[in-house]
């Protein structure tokens, strides 16, 4: 097996967020809810950004969503990405209304358009679960 | 009643080094150069700089950038005032602003604020300068998620800012282009500026994709280089070498990027929280204004600054700068000196470098007639940090 092989730099699970992993590993997705004020939310931090209170907890959402923007990537930043080139990154504003960046697949880019309805499919990227968007249909 | 700082402090020093792919130098080494060229164009002594606030651009993340270490190498051993930076592009305003601050609170006499940055290495692009600073560690967490997706820096946030300004408002690629064809129109004209041969909107168009939809000639150029300024009391500025640059307004406004909230500031940035400060301080608005010098890391920057600060209505920044206005002979000269495009990209000292420029009337061939007040901007992150500056070669 040639070990250099490039890896894409997927995102790991930290304290934090390690229940949205474990959620994604089952195929579900999970935002944060403030215990205290009921703000939802995808956590980069502990403390509610709107009460500033600690505590929160994991709810499954509906997975589903629109395509709030998306840009195309032409221009190779990494080596493991080179073979997928061009490539679409959206930002996905989920039901909710939490939004979080995703590639959209099983779609041409071209295809794609702002508003347009997705829903989440987890796929992996070695062993980590990653979320990623497809057209509903 | 104008403001009671309005016209309180001047920029009276200006220090611009040689700018682009110059790889025998440290982002000390030119620190150190624009510090030194700023002083001789105040006619100060040396020994008369009391004060230094210091930026350093990306290499300040990467490695080898400006540290507080300048002052020892300035040979300034007797400062009142010192201070490190960052807010982004949003710094060098801000150093203006707190330098005028420190001069009216009676600390200090003269404030040198220099930028330096040297990312670029012989062989390497300028994508790679800045492309990599985001993945010298593996991404984790939510905010990992971006990294995940293949996002890699500020060419794809800019892309997504812009693509959705342009699904809600119908911004088109000929009206980014037209940013780019403007400036460059202005750069020709600029002894400073790194591409000054002209720029078709065909040329443009040709240009490759960066991050769709931004092509490489909707992105900043990366230099090595510094810039340095001086401020003063508006008092002193009168009997000083240079035509006073009086410091008329200042303002700032930072949404921060909560995305994963919600609240990505893609089609509406800090730059309407420092409108009203900045205008109010200074007693005008757009329509007062000469000369705009905007921040200009993207095309797309520019559009939303300029509908920001009510130039033109939330999303018509698109058909405003489609008609040429921006250019030379056009109704609002934007981005003088081909700006962060075309010119030189340090940071906010690029707006604020030909805002001196103009201000002071040494355009030289591309001098606008009409340069009362010039509008200033820095802006950083993906549309996070801003700050401003209204600038008046009148006293008051």
């Amino acid at each position: 097996m040639a070990d250099d092989v490039p890896v894409k730099p997927v995102s790991q699970p930290d304290e934090l967020t390690e229940p949205f992993f474990a959620a994604g590993a089952e195929g579900r997705l999970v935002v944060a809810v403030c215990t205290v004020c009921g703000d939802m939310r995808l956590p980069t931090s502990a403390t509610c950004p709107t009460c500033l209170a600690e505590g929160l907890e994991w709810r499954e959402v509906s997975g589903k969503g629109t395509v709030h923007t998306f840009a195309i990537m032409h221009r190779r930043y990494h080596p493991a990405w080179e073979p997928d080139l061009p490539y679409n990154i959206a930002v996905v504003e989920l039901e909710e209304g939490p939004r979080l960046p995703a590639n959209i697949v099983g779609v041409e880019n071209d295809d794609i358009a702002v508003g347009m309805p997705v829903e989440v499919v987890w796929e992996r990227e070695g062993e980590a679960p990653v979320p990623r968007f497809r057209p509903v249909a | 009643m104008a403001h009671r700082l309005r016209g309180a402090a001047a920029i009276t020093g200006l220090g611009i080094t040689p700018m682009g792919r110059i790889y025998d130098k440290s982002s000390t080494d030119f620190a150190v150069d624009a510090v030194r060229l700023a002083i001789a164009d105040s006619g100060l002594e040396k020994s008369e700089i009391d004060g230094l606030l210091i930026n350093a651009g990306i290499t300040g993340n990467t490695g080898g950038g400006v540290s507080l270490q300048l002052q020892n190498a300035l040979g300034m051993g007797n400062l009142r005032l010192l201070n490190h930076m960052n807010a982004a592009g949003s710094t060098a305003a801000q150093m203006v602003q707190y330098a005028t601050m420190a001069i009216d609170a009676g600390m200090v006499n003269h404030v040198v604020c220099v930028f330096a940055d040297a990312p670029l290495r012989e062989g390497a692009s300028a994508g790679a300068a800045y492309g990599g600073a985001g993945r010298r560690q593996g991404p984790t967490g939510i905010l990992g998620l971006s990294a995940g997706a293949g996002h890699f820096g500020a060419n794809t946030s800019y892309a997504l800012a812009a693509q959705r300004h342009m699904a809600l408002y119908g911004t088109t690629q000929d009206q980014l282009g037209a940013v780019a064809v403007a400036e460059r129109s202005w750069a020709t004209m600029n002894p400073h500026a790194t591409m000054r041969d002209p720029l078709s909107l065909e040329q443009y168009h040709a240009s490759r994709w960066i991050v769709e939809p931004l092509h490489l000639l909707d992105c900043c150029l990366v230099s090595n280089g510094a810039v340095a300024v001086i401020v003063s009391s508006g008092e002193r500025a009168r009997e000083m070498a240079q035509p006073p640059v009086y410091i008329w307004g200042m303002g700032q406004g930072h949404p921060g990027d909560s995305r994963s909230a919600g609240d990505f500031p893609e089609t509406e940035t800090g730059a309407r929280i420092a409108a009203e400060t900045v205008f109010g301080m200074a007693g005008v608005g757009p329509e007062d204004i000469d000369v705009c010098e905007l921040y200009d890391c993207y095309t797309y920057t520019v559009v939303v600054t300029l509908e920001d600060y009510g130039f033109c209505k939330k999303g018509e920044g698109g058909p405003f700068v489609e008609d040429g206005k921006l250019g030379p002979g056009g109704s609002l000269p934007t981005n003088t000196g081909g700006g962060q495009l075309s010119a030189y990209y340090m940071w906010g000292m690029t707006p604020l470098s030909e805002a001196v420029i103009q201000t002071r009337g040494q355009g030289g061939e591309r001098q606008v007639e009409k340069h009362d007040l010039v509008l200033a901007t820095g802006n950083g992150g993906a549309l996070n940090y801003h700050a401003s500056l209204v600038l008046s070669p009148h006293a008051n």
